[in-house]
């Protein structure tokens, strides 16, 4: 039996709603708002001149939870859901209002990579700077030192300062040194969010690693397959309650399913604030059924499109959209980019492209399918639009028996769920000197 | 069963060695967190090597300036007080007495300064990691404390070179940097709270700094203001500071005991001031900043 690394006992924070958007308020507000109450003590009658608005929002309400030691326990919830605002508790960065957590063990917390770093020390002095900052002593810093720099891959420029590294080297560096923390319990915010792909997968493996060496991990993350894959186990918040508590994949697909998460279509009416830069940006990207509906359910037995909607505001460009479709394992199931296509790598004019990849029916397996989005150019390869999980849709067998199951209802494993077609050849059992069977078709037939 | 890689493992291995925690709203008291700040103690040298690196980077001159301010102030006080205004300074050579105060105060002055804004200036750091809050507007000051070291060097060789004799009393110098420094603290930390919740502290900031000065014997002796005011006038730390340090220096008439006691007196009970409030709004500071 596993001891417990963590317990959170109903779990409260409260945040008051200030008249400022940013919190900050001046003296003036403060002495006003003194002034004001005492006019107000002497005359009573005085009546609101504004409706009154909630002043006070419970980001976390009544959280209760245990981790045990060595756990990997994902994190979702919507953006604002309290996912962040649990993570800030956790590592003492701010108090809450009420309950109590117990933690045993050293606490790490990652809740931004880069976080820490100046940018006018070198590579090599930053190194140091944010191994402190994250809780290391010196004499561990110099122990690690080597492995930092080699898993970050930047040690030819460790004399460099910070501010002259590519964004991609600035990240590596930053999540290096973060990865060589070794505490008991770690606490990890969207790191995955940033840096390129091959790197994103380095981190990943880093964070499985970490996972495997018996190291509790609580980890928010809005890439899904991610989380699938690095937790056994996840906790759904909803408007800062704990609304699910159970293994990863379960608790994925019931996010998806309840429409919490991501949907079958997401728009972005407002270009300017739309995924992308100023060659292109993303409008729209929808999943539709076999009638053209877009539709977060669709029939295992027939084709679903997923659409991609963008718009070109700078020509010349040879963009490729393409798609990475995951399962609920977090596992890829395929790529597709649009190769098929008289647009595939022709320098696009301006304008609004809606393009669709059609997956054919009896094709993916059951389950729920999280979508995300790119926009690319080849050569050199950049990636101007990556839309994580922009949608997600479910697959779905009625079990009717014209499906690859025909008439079995049990559990069907594959990561694929095709309807091949099966040759039959029968040869009658007589005595004698028959020949081997020849096949009735060929298989180029 | 834990299975551990790496040099950690004895440790994590034995199971009653990893500290727990609880968090609670209102848990911390005071002592047990003076005794955090200490245990981060490495950080908080970090953070002051940090500003050191960083000030004087990508500067021509570099650490010069560290010099160059005291030292061209100096000039121009001794030709305006020194020679126009004819500024008594006991007998010391005038740009002598003024470059001792100058340097005291801008000890003091870019401790307040720098520690009143240095929460505000690590915002990203307080709101994405924990670590004891005091270790910021501490640590600010420390760095404070190399360009006085320096400038400090630089007085001593004027000094020689005016034929001013160098007594045992510089030995005490430590002693009034820390004065200063204190005094500077005791203001700074519950400025540097007060303007997480009120940027106001920005815009008074220089304003204060320049009024202090005036108040505190930096272009003029303390003998200047008349007997009366003197018990009023000792209220401010920095005319003790200034004062001794300019007596470590030039080592002239007794020990200044009583400045010093009220000065001490005064920059200690402000530390408690300072740093009761400061912890009694510490663990919301990140929610408002």
């Amino acid at each position: 039996m596993p001891r417990v690394a963590l317990r959170a006992r109903d779990l409260g924070k409260q945040y008051r709603l200030g008249r400022h958007e940013d919190g900050y308020v001046t003296l003036r507000d403060a002495v006003m708002r003194r002034l004001a109450r005492v006019r107000h003590a002497t005359a009573p009658a005085t009546p609101a001149s504004k409706p009154r608005r909630p002043t006070t929002l419970w980001a976390l309400d009544g959280v209760s939870f245990e981790v045990a030691e060595g756990e990997a326990v994902g994190i979702i919830g919507r953006n604002g859901a309290g996912k962040s605002t649990l993570l800030k508790i956790l590592s003492r960065i701010t108090e809450p209002t009420r309950g109590e957590v117990e933690l045993r063990g050293r606490v790490g917390a990652l809740l931004e990579v880069g976080m820490g770093f100046h940018p006018e020390l070198t590579g090599g002095e930053n190194i140091h700077l944010m191994g402190a900052i994250l809780g290391m002593k010196r004499t561990e810093i110099r122990r690690k030192f080597d492995a930092i720099v080699d898993f970050s891959g930047v040690e030819d420029f460790l004399d460099t300062q910070v501010k002259h590294y590519s964004s991609g080297m600035f990240m590596r560096l930053a999540f290096a040194v973060a990865a060589h923390l070794e505490p008991d319990i770690l606490l990890v915010d969207e790191v995955l969010a940033v840096g390129d792909a091959s790197f994103q997968r380095k981190c990943l493996t880093k964070m499985e690693e970490v996972g495997s060496q018996g190291r509790t991990v609580l980890f928010i993350s809005h890439n899904l397959p991610a989380l699938t894959r690095l937790c056994t186990r996840a906790i759904l918040l909803d408007r800062g309650r704990l609304v699910l508590d159970g293994p990863a994949h379960e608790v994925v697909a019931a996010y998806l399913r309840s429409g919490l998460g991501t949907t079958a279509a997401r728009e972005w009416p407002d270009l300017a604030s739309a995924p992308g830069n100023d060659k292109v940006r993303l409008c729209a990207v929808r999943v539709r059924n076999a009638d053209g509906d877009a539709a977060a359910a669709v029939d295992i037995r027939r084709r679903v499109a997923l659409e991609v909607d963008f718009e070109v505001l700078q020509e010349g460009h040879r963009l490729v959209p393409n798609l990475h479709v995951f399962n609920e394992e977090g596992v890829c199931a395929f790529v597709t980019s649009e190769v098929d296509s008289p647009w595939h790598l022709r320098a696009r004019p301006r304008g609004r492209y809606v393009t669709r990849a059609i997956i054919p029916g009896n094709f993916l397996a059951e389950g729920t399918y999280i979508v995300t989005a790119l926009i690319s150019t080849m050569d050199p390869v950049a990636v101007h639009v990556q839309e994580r999980d922009a949608v997600a849709f479910q697959v779905i067998d009625s079990l009717e028996g014209d499906s690859a199951r025909g008439d079995y209802g049990g559990p069907f494993p594959g990561a694929v769920r095709p309807l091949f077609k099966w040759e039959t050849v029968v040869s009658p059992l007589s005595v004698g000197s028959d020949p081997a069977p020849k096949p009735t078709a060929s298989l180029d037939s | 069963m834990l299975s551990m890689a790496g040099p950690s493992a004895n440790t994590l291995t034995e199971p009653d060695s990893k500290p727990i925690f609880l968090i609670r709203p209102g848990s911390s008291r005071i002592g047990p967190r003076l005794a955090e700040v200490w245990r981060h103690r490495e950080l908080l040298l970090f953070l002051a090597w940090r500003d050191l690196r960083v000030r004087y980077r990508q500067t021509a001159l570099g650490v010069a300036w560290a010099i160059l301010q005291p030292v061209l102030t100096m000039l121009i006080l001794s030709i305006i007080f020194g020679r126009l205004v004819g500024v008594p300074s006991g007998g010391i050579p005038y740009p002598l007495f003024a470059l001792a105060g100058l340097l005291v105060w801008q000890l003091f002055s870019f401790a307040l300064t720098s520690s009143a804004g240095s929460l505000v200036a690590n915002e990203r750091l307080m709101t994405k990691i924990y670590f004891p809050r005091l270790v910021l507007p501490i640590a600010s000051v420390l760095s404070g404390l190399v360009d006085f070291a320096l400038g400090l060097a630089i007085l001593s060789g004027l000094q020689i070179a005016y034929g001013v004799h160098l007594g045992w009393q510089l030995l005490t110098v430590p002693l009034f940097a820390v004065l200063a420094a204190g005094a500077a603290l005791a203001v700074g930390i519950g400025l540097s709270a007060l303007n997480v919740r009120y940027r106001d502290v920005k815009h008074a900031l220089p304003f204060l700094a320049q009024f202090w000065m005036l108040c505190s014997p930096v272009v003029y002796p303390s003998s200047l203001i008349p007997q009366a005011w003197q018990p009023v006038y000792a209220l401010n730390p920095m005319v003790g500071a200034v004062e001794g340090f300019r007596w470590s220096l030039f080592g002239q008439g007794p020990v200044p005991w009583s400045l010093l006691a009220v000065s001490t007196t005064v920059v200690v009970s402000g530390l408690v001031i300072s740093l009761v409030y400061f912890l009694s709004v510490e663990s919301t500071l990140a929610d408002v900043i």
